[in-house]
């Protein structure tokens, strides 16, 4: 047990922060228009280097590289403020499925740009009738010549106002299982007949958007894959999730001591409390046991391992404990915490957007519930659940909301 | 990075899980529960102590197999996962790490080659009230080479060849015999032995150390680490039972592991295992490397391990149903245990307490 890299990790890392440290300061000293300039311009640059996608062959702009060596670089870039959130679901899942499935011009066409930041993508999977459930989505794609026309409705796309393409799966089969009877396709997101509105959340913000289709025409050279093979392409995209080594969100168990510290509760400061000291040690407990899984899941990498199942549990304890600790903190703040402007807050309100961001957190990329099955089904082999959908065909389904 | 077991120590455990499954199997463990008369299995002591475990971190010129930390948590989380009822931490996480940390060269050489071949006993004794071990609590005063005083609980006291003793002024080492005499205690874990001990002018010898509770302190933060392990291999059998026995439990049709209030039950505790498991090998790496960090990782380890193997002892039971209630089944050796792991080096408020502290100094450092 040790944190030290072995002596080609340490070779690679020393090169990374170098040649972070170099270009960042580039990068910084330029002008840029906005963030999402800024942000064009440095995927541009990692890509110039190798670093844009490092696990990607040479031959894609790639950097020929393993797991480990993506981590080590991820590391090290996090320690510097260059964090554009704008390329990840592109290059993450959606070109990895283009890749995958498009002939050779097509490929030709489109990774290039989207590595460098020159275009983005965008994933189109959930529907308001398919959210767990996403072999249960209805947008109808129907063929017409060369064509598929499409109509219906895709909700929660993330960046979908700032992107230029996407991945959808749409149900070109009502007659059999819901399972086999969908489709990708990739698509121009400005097509005629695409509406794209932002959601407003219950926090506040606008993150993800519906996408509205009405007659809109997808050539069927741009189909990913068999027709009516789709959940097998979708099942490609949801296993190139990028490996969830990230660091934490928001509030954490450091917030909150800090707060405690300088907090008056009703007899000294809150951290001299006995009860919330309880509290703190076991949001502590929680936030540690994720690092620490995290180092885990970086040794199997680093051994050229696929991660075990134990890189599931984090979300679960992530959210859950965003929540709690968030709302501790407000509550501790006593009449005061139902305050929500940051200028008069503790950490510029902090805990207040983490009491409205969790509840989005504990559902989106999978609800603590449709975690808990996975582990439950996946991780200790436990039965699936009884689908009483399993054999119908997807017209004959019932539907609820 | 390398934030497993190595290939070696992966083999070490196997070998360790292989031995225990022969030679410790319910049976053995319910032979102590059900013997009054039975302090632990004489026969499993003896088989570990010829497998060398007992001396696995003590150095070879003490008799040990001079191997690392590491390997005595690999053998630790087997003998957790066993239930082993030997009184093997009291005499290695407690004793040797004492005798480790601040015997002198003739206190060591004395004792710890005794330890390694089973031939002496260990038992650490602090508690001598209801609540947390502090310096107000502590009545036993040791003046000219004697020692007098009370202590209860101590675990493996009865059968102890040497006692650690904390005093008001520091740890003490004591031999079984004049002044010392022993009543067995009935305990929630009668798999593991307890005794109240009354030492009235026992010859003592100092260990080094810090004065007062400082010392107990630095003992129970090798301890506790050690300690994780055995919840963690407890916890992670109670896993594997509940999941056994709901996929063989048939209810309403179908085996029960097919219902989410048991699917997702189940999905929590190795939840909790997980994070107990990642914070022990944190601890592992502290522990051996002798980090500053030592007492913050062992404190996160605790809680950590104390929490899953609490929840998953008493939610085994739970999935059982109303066998898991009866003598006979063995979900109640772990549920025992878990208490036992629990409280015999203080009690998880008490390192939540330890944990924050520890933390506000590195904060304010």
């Amino acid at each position: 047990m040790d944190f030290n890299d072995t002596a080609e990790e340490a070779g690679y890392r020393a090169a990374a922060r170098a040649w972070l440290e170099k270009n960042v300061a580039e990068h910084k000293a330029l002008p840029h228009a906005d963030d999402m300039a800024a942000a064009r311009s440095w995927q541009a640059r990692k890509a110039a280097a190798g670093y844009a996608q490092i696990t990607w062959p040479k031959e894609w702009g790639g950097g020929g590289g393993t797991p480990i060596q993506g981590v080590i670089f991820g590391q090290e870039e996090a320690k510097f403020p260059v964090q554009y959130g704008y390329f990840t679901i592109g290059l993450g899942m959606c070109v990895p499925t283009v890749m995958a499935f498009a002939d050779e011009e097509t490929k030709k066409r489109f990774v290039g740009p989207a590595l460098r930041g020159e275009e983005i993508w965008s994933q189109l999977f959930s529907e308001p009738a398919g959210g767990s459930d996403v072999a249960a989505i209805r947008t109808r794609a129907v063929r017409d010549g060369d064509d598929w026309v499409v109509n219906g409705q895709k909700v929660w796309t993330s960046g979908a106002h700032y992107s230029d393409y996407g991945i959808v799966l749409v149900r070109t089969n009502v007659d059999v299982p819901k399972h086999k009877g969908l489709t990708m396709f990739w698509l121009d997101l400005r097509s005629p007949g695409i509406e794209i509105r932002p959601i407003h959340q219950m926090s506040g913000g606008s993150n993800f958007n519906e996408i509205y289709f009405t007659d809109v025409r997808i050539p069927d050279s741009q189909r990913l894959g068999a027709v009516d093979d789709g959940w097998k392409v979708a099942l490609v995209t949801l296993m190139n999730e990028r490996l969830a080594v990230g660091g934490g969100v928001g509030a954490s168990p450091k917030e909150i001591l800090a707060l405690a510290k300088d907090l008056d509760a009703a007899d000294g400061p809150l951290i001299a409390d006995p009860a919330f000291r309880q509290r703190l040690a076991d949001w502590y407990v929680q936030a540690e046991g994720l690092r620490n899984t995290r180092m885990r899941t970086i040794t199997a990498l680093s051994r050229g391992q696929t991660p075990g199942p134990e890189s599931s549990i984090g979300k679960i304890i992530a959210a859950n404990q965003l929540q709690d600790l968030g709302n501790a903190a407000v509550e501790a703040e006593d009449q005061y915490g139902i305050i929500a402007d940051p200028a008069l807050l503790p950490l510029k309100g902090l805990f207040q957007t983490a009491v409205m961001n969790a509840p989005g957190l504990r559902i989106a990329g999978g609800t603590d519930e449709i975690l808990k099955n996975i582990i439950a089904e996946r991780v200790l082999g436990l039965p699936g659940e009884i689908r009483v959908d399993k054999d119908a065909a997807f017209r004959d389904l019932p539907v609820g909301r | 990075m390398n934030f497993d077991y190595s290939d070696d120590q992966k083999m070490l455990k196997d070998e360790a899980r292989r031995f225990l499954a022969a030679k410790c199997d319910a049976k053995v463990v319910r032979g102590v529960l059900d013997h009054d008369d039975r302090a632990y299995d004489a026969a499993l002591w003896k088989a570990v102590a010829e497998q060398g475990w007992l001396g696995t971190a003590i150095p070879e010129a003490y008799g040990g197999l001079g191997l690392g930390h590491v390997e005595l948590c690999a053998l630790a989380e087997e003998l957790g996962r066993a239930c082993a009822p030997i009184p093997f931490a009291s005499t290695v996480y407690f004793v040797a790490e004492a005798l480790m940390l601040f015997g002198s060269e003739a206190q060591k050489a004395k004792w710890l080659p005794r330890i390694a071949t089973g031939e002496a006993i260990g038992a650490f004794a602090t508690s001598e009230r209801a609540g947390p071990v502090t310096q107000a609590s502590l009545h036993t005063v040791a003046t000219g080479g004697t020692l007098s005083g009370e202590k209860i609980p101590v675990t493996d006291g009865d059968v102890a060849d040497l006692i650690v003793v904390l005093a008001k002024d520091g740890l003490y080492l004591v031999e079984k015999g004049a002044g010392v005499s022993a009543e067995v205690l009935r305990t929630l874990d009668p798999t593991r032995s307890a005794a109240k001990l009354v030492f009235d002018s026992a010859p003592a010898e100092r260990l080094g150390g810090d004065d007062g509770i400082v010392a107990m302190q630095a003992v129970f933060d090798r301890a506790a680490v050690l300690l994780a392990f055995e919840q963690l291999g407890g916890a992670d059998r109670c896993l594997e039972m509940a999941k056994d026995y709901a996929l063989e439990r048939f209810a309403f049709g179908r085996a029960i592991a097919g219902y989410q209030a048991i699917k997702h039950k189940l999905a929590d505790i190795y939840v909790k295992n997980e994070i107990a498991r990642s914070n022990a090998y944190y601890g592992a790496w502290a522990l051996n490397t002798a980090a500053a960090e030592l007492p913050l990782a062992a404190a996160t380890a605790r809680v950590a391990a104390s929490e899953a193997f609490w929840f998953a002892s008493k939610e085994n039971i739970q999935t059982h149903g109303g066998i898991g209630f009866t003598w006979e089944a063995d979900p109640q050796l772990y549920y025992r245990r878990s208490r036992q792991l629990s409280l015999v080096a203080g009690a998880p408020a008490t390192w939540r307490e330890r944990l924050v502290s520890q933390l506000e100094m590195r904060n304010a450092a």
